[in-house]
């Protein structure tokens, strides 16, 4: 019915190409069944899988748009972490005199912060992700679980950046080996990341009804440094608290950096083992939860 | 058996609770564990009720503070058809879209969609204001449902077709509004669903753009798409859908050919109906001399009718009683659009009664407007009677009927083989001539 001058706009062309949405390798029609859900539901890792570009652009979005119009840049990643360094070396190092299992204070506590900043930040992120994100969400649809995992995720460049400082400054003080136990290091960073998405995972869908959390969250977050072996060494424990403090994942993290990259403290025995498989439950009950009330996200939100 | 249906739909609805928006059946653990923190006494009170009640009260009961926003709405769309949605602001048709658009669930029912959904309920979903135009390309794209290679091929048209080249690697939020909606709407563009879903999105940018909605629907459609549209521009719905759904107070109220369901719409919110009729004399309006019985609006053929082709005569029908003897009576009407301009008004010049004092009775008047006079849309009719030696206003009648004008848009009305909108208050089919020459006459 449009006449001809209609047809010779370039939407006719425009139409013709391309064919859309995930999931669309299948050239015959996909049923999809939209029924009210109860109880637990599945955790739809395939969907996931499906949607992964989405997840791409969510995280390509974060890191473009976090340092836009800013002074510094991406060096707000850095002056974080080693700000904090110097006031936990100048107080706790040099007045308390604190031990740090025979590295130099700064190292030490340098060595803690990287993993942790990263850690901090994607939980504060992640819990506030879908609040924020509430305008995708009420509009179109996609796996909600993307959302603070993309958040996370898009730390990733942060610790990088960070993590070659800390580097540098390994080297400066002639601390730097080169040996396998590196190779911790990169596990650590997956358990940091691990956690906080797990803690993100409840702590955002919590947020969508609740927004008590936003404002629990930084407190929250500063109970967990003094938590964590950051300031100070783990060894001033001793066993079984040693273990069970490893129920705080951040412990397992912290103390694997350490003892990676400066050889100081103990090698990751037992509380690792158990700060994994608290992180692992972590994220795993996160995600059932998540699962089970994203479908009144959009009503809710 | 399901290759013919797009989209299924069966007794769906949807519940609110009111101030806390909380879907039901939701409850156990998230309401245990995050209801405790936040009212212990409460909830522990309840807990206890609830553990000894068993598990029957999982599903809450029906509460005053919880509305059915939808409620038994069932229809099903075959492969290819063009489906407008309308209905009052709040009806559910938002609502119903979100449904479908897998955004929200319902708490009853259940949906089939046979193929791949493109939803756009919003104009740049997912646009974010710091990133610049050739960015917020991709992001979009990807939210709407692109893969990054079709993003990738059909880049330079989405650019092209924004017409902002110029200012495709400025961040959003330095572009006018206009700008924004060209960029969003050439991103949605290049989506090629088998069911397309819209919602308003037609309500923004000009008139220009507008056009260019419904052209863009139309092409997709005639590429053999599903397309759902929910729109309060009934002129559209009418023009581009085969069926309507009208939805009111969370179910459908009505569903058929789109021009019947829009015009069926159309009069109801003028509350106002195709005929008028006071069965007891003194409750109708007039005075000792003359009083209105009915008001109607009919065809040739004599049925009472709301919808009328601008092709066909029309005709409005008073009936009134006449209580005294020997008043030249004088019945009158006057057509109003349906934004209060007054279209044409008309005075009886039956010569059998003109100038002759009528006895008492029964009489019935109708004034036929002939066709192809009439512009497309609604009509209010309001009706009276006069005498003028002296000037007497027996009865006057706001508004008593109403009706609504039609074009199927075949070719042989006055709006020829133009399909989108035409301004004026009526749309006679005049006579035209044309004289030619094959060389323009020399100076």
């Amino acid at each position: 019915m449009a006449n001809d001058v209609d047809s010779a706009t370039p939407l006719g062309g425009a139409l013709s190409g391309g064919r859309a949405l995930p999931g669309s390798d299948v050239g015959t029609a996909k049923t999809t069944v939209i029924e009210p859900a109860r109880g637990w539901a599945p955790l739809k890792l395939g969907e996931l899988w499906e949607y992964r570009e989405v997840l791409y652009y969510l995280i390509w979005r974060d890191m473009k748009v976090k340092y836009r119009q800013t002074l510094i840049g991406a060096a707000w990643a850095i002056v974080q972490p080693l700000m904090t360094m110097v006031v936990f070396s100048v107080f706790l190092g040099k007045l308390a005199k604190v031990p740090s299992d025979g590295a130099p204070y700064p190292l030490f506590a340098f060595a803690a912060l990287v993993p942790w900043s990263f850690f901090a930040n994607g939980v504060t992120q992640s819990a506030s992700s879908l609040v924020a994100s509430g305008n995708l969400i009420t509009k179109v649809y996609f796996p909600r679980l993307l959302v603070p995992m993309g958040r996370v995720l898009s730390g990733l460049p942060d610790i990088g950046l960070s993590f070659l400082v800390l580097v540098g400054l390994v080297a400066a003080y002639g601390r730097l080996e080169l040996s396998l136990s590196l190779l911790w290091l990169p596990l650590m960073a997956v358990l940091a990341l691990l956690t906080a998405f797990g803690i993100g995972l409840w702590l955002s869908a919590l947020n969508v009804q609740y927004r008590d959390i936003q404002h629990a969250v930084p407190f929250l977050v500063q109970i967990w440094l003094f938590a964590t072996p950051i300031a100070y060494p783990s060894s001033l424990l001793a066993e079984p608290w040693r273990t069970i403090y490893g129920l705080n994942p951040m412990v397992g993290v912290v103390e694997g950096f350490r003892w990676g990259l400066l050889g100081s403290g103990r090698p990751p025995g037992m509380p690792l083992v158990v700060s994994t498989a608290a992180a692992l439950a972590l994220v795993v009950s996160g995600a059932f939860f998540f699962r089970r009330v994203e479908r009144t996200f959009a009503d809710v939100i | 058996m399901s290759d013919d249906i797009a989209v299924r739909v069966d007794n769906i609805g949807k519940r609110y609770r009111i101030g806390t928006r909380r879907t039901p059946g939701t409850v156990m653990l998230r309401e245990v564990l995050t209801d405790l923190a936040a009212a212990p006494f409460r909830k522990l009170r309840a807990l206890g009720q609830r553990l000894a009640a068993g598990s029957e009260t999982l599903e809450q009961p029906i509460r005053a503070d919880q509305i059915w926003a939808l409620r038994n709405v069932s229809f099903t769309v075959p492969r290819g058809q063009i489906v407008g949605i309308i209905g009052p602001n709040g009806a559910g048709k938002s609502t119903l879209l979100k449904i479908l658009s897998r955004i929200t669930e319902p708490t009853e029912g259940r949906v089939e969609i046979h193929g791949r959904v493109g939803s756009l309920l919003e104009v740049g979903t997912g646009f974010h204001p710091e990133l610049t135009g050739l960015e917020n390309v991709f992001l979009s794209g990807a939210l709407l449902g692109m893969r990054k290679t079709e993003i990738e091929r059909n880049l330079d048209e989405i650019v092209a077709f924004s017409e902002i080249e110029k200012f495709i690697d400025t961040p959003v939020k330095h572009y006018s509004s206009g700008m924004y909606v060209r960029l969003a709407f050439s991103v949605a563009a290049h989506l090629e669903p088998e069911i397309l879903i819209v919602d308003e999105v037609l309500a923004v940018g000009d008139v220009a753009f507008q056009r260019k909605c419904l052209n863009k629907m139309e092409d997709v459609h005639q590429h053999g798409r599903t397309i759902l549209f929910v729109s309060h521009n009934m002129d559209a719905v009418t023009r581009l859908c085969e069926r309507a759904l009208l939805i009111t107070n969370g179910g459908i109220q009505k569903d058929g050919p789109a021009s019947d369901v829009a015009s069926a719409y159309l009069l109801s919110t003028l509350k106002t109906d195709a005929v008028q009729e006071w069965p007891t004399p003194d409750t109708a309006p007039g005075n000792a001399i003359a009083r209105l019985r009915r008001v109607r609006v009919r065809n040739e053929a004599g049925a009472t009718v709301e919808n009328v082709d601008v092709r066909q005569p029309v005709g409005v029908e008073m009936i009134f009683d006449v209580l005294t003897p020997g008043y030249v009576v004088v019945p009158s009407l006057m057509f109003y659009s349906r934004n209060g301009t007054c279209v044409f008004s008309a005075q009886d010049l039956d010569p059998e009664w003109r100038r002759r004092p009528r006895p008492a009775g029964r009489f019935v008047s109708t004034a036929w407007i002939p066709e192809n006079l009439l512009a497309e849309g609604a009509l209010l009719v309001s009706c009276s009677m006069s005498s003028y030696h002296p000037f007497e206003v027996h009865f006057f009648v706001r508004e008593a009927i109403a009706f609504n004008v039609t074009d199927p848009g075949n070719g042989d009305s006055a709006r020829g083989d133009w399909d989108g909108s035409i301004p004026g208050v009526v749309r006679p089919l005049l006579k035209w001539e044309t004289s030619y020459r094959s060389t323009p006459p020399s100076e």
